[in-house]
């Protein structure tokens, strides 16, 4: 959707992050991803070179952990894991699910050397 | 892009960007500075590397944990935002639509409905990538308005509304719209700190939209189904419509409204009032 605006939003986190001067590169940043946070992958890699050109992250590794998409079904008010958006309740088969998980985007870490 | 506080291409209508001729605010805070010498979320832990020893001449590798959301940034701007709306004891939504679905309006009709019932102040905050139609059209109904353009952005973001909220001098006990730049991916994940995302949604624009894009419905609380009365002349299934927004998100809220003829809108000004009222009367209680 906006993996430009999320690539600026990584690299104020890993500049800050990276600032000690005992620091002169970032080699690589992990990230969690959840199913449901509407990030596209090709996308946010293809930002993600662009983004981070001239900072001490250019040309670090960018790896993305997925996390699962949760829901909670409103017929049998279990909560359960879904893979689509639009899945039935693995459960019970119901088509009334709140996601209520997997809509996570967070730098976890980052290698420096 | 402003190097001081990070403001992207977006312009607030009307002003140049001095940043030495205005106050960032407390929010502005906690980007600027690094707390690397006290304990909170994004702390930062040395030496916790693979590397066991150092080898003279070698850089160590080490892993430095973060644990930070990717748009911590913004949610302090719109936790700032929402701070300085809770003491004007202010109510805030977020319109959210696919570009052409009458939000703009649907926003005129209810204002002037509004100002007949004799509700309290209003301002109006008008996201577009260009030109200021939009809020001449508010201020037209005698409502303060602020046009954000956000150039090439395609959504708003909490830093622009607490600029936007600055210029407005929002009276006490407002209702605040934020109308949001039409599009139906981007600003679902945007927190502006407003206390409602209310998506427009029109009849012409067929059932399956909710679930074509799932996830600004289930960030909604309420659906406004607008253009009701052209539902005769487009072969609508309001039922299946209805159902839809259901299937996404089974608590959100639907009202059928017409900007032109006027249905529905005393239900949606009715929803407002209450949801304004539970705000201040959870407030008092704190």
């Amino acid at each position: 959707m906006h993996e430009m605006s999320i690539c600026e939003g990584i690299r104020n986190v890993v500049d800050k992050a990276a600032s000690d001067p005992g620091i002169a590169r970032v080699t690589r940043v992990r990230l969690e991803i959840g199913r449901f946070a509407g990030v596209e992958k090709p996308a946010l890699e293809f930002a993600w070179e662009v983004v981070m050109r001239g900072s001490k992250a250019e040309g670090a590794a960018l790896e993305i952990i997925d996390l699962p998409g949760k829901a909670l079904c409103y017929d049998c008010m279990k909560s359960v894991e879904i893979a689509d958006r639009l899945d039935p309740c693995p459960d019970c088969g119901g088509g009334k699910l709140m996601p209520d998980g997997g809509d996570e985007m967070r730098i976890k870490d980052m290698e420096v050397a | 892009m402003c190097t001081v506080c990070g403001c992207g291409d977006g312009q607030v209508e009307g002003l140049s960007h001095h940043h030495d001729d205005h106050d960032h605010g407390a929010s502005h805070e906690h980007g600027h500075h690094h707390h690397h010498h006290h304990g909170h979320a994004h702390d930062i832990h040395f030496g916790q590397g693979p590397a066991g020893v150092e080898v003279p001449g070698m850089t160590q590798e080490r892993l430095i944990e973060i644990e930070t959301g990717i748009l911590s940034q913004n949610d302090r701007y719109a936790a700032a935002n929402r701070e300085k709306l809770s003491a004007l004891e202010a109510y805030a939504v977020n319109l959210v639509s696919s570009p052409g679905s009458g939000k703009t309006t649907l926003l005129c009709a209810t204002i002037n409905a509004m100002t007949a019932r004799g509700a309290g102040p209003v301002a109006v905050i008008e996201g577009d990538q260009q030109t200021s139609n939009d809020a001449d059209r508010i201020r037209a109904t005698g409502a303060p308005a602020c046009q954000v353009n956000t150039g090439k952005g395609c959504h708003l973001d909490g830093h622009m509304v607490g600029h936007a909220m600055k210029h407005l001098n929002i009276q006490p006990q407002s209702t605040l719209f934020i109308e949001n730049v039409g599009n139906l991916v981007c600003p679902a994940a945007f927190d502006l700190g407003e206390d409602a995302k209310v998506a427009v949604i029109s009849v012409t624009e067929g059932e399956d939209k909710p679930l074509k894009y799932p996830d600004m419905f289930t960030a909604a609380r309420i659906a406004l189904l607008n253009k009701i009365d052209l539902s005769p002349f487009c072969d609508v299934d309001l039922e299946l419509y209805e159902a839809n927004l259901r299937r996404v998100n089974p608590t959100i809220e639907i009202i059928r409204v017409s900007a032109r003829t006027g249905e529905g809108l005393d239900l949606w000004l009715g929803w407002l009032e209450s949801q304004a009222a539970a705000k201040r009367a959870k407030q008092a209680a704190e």
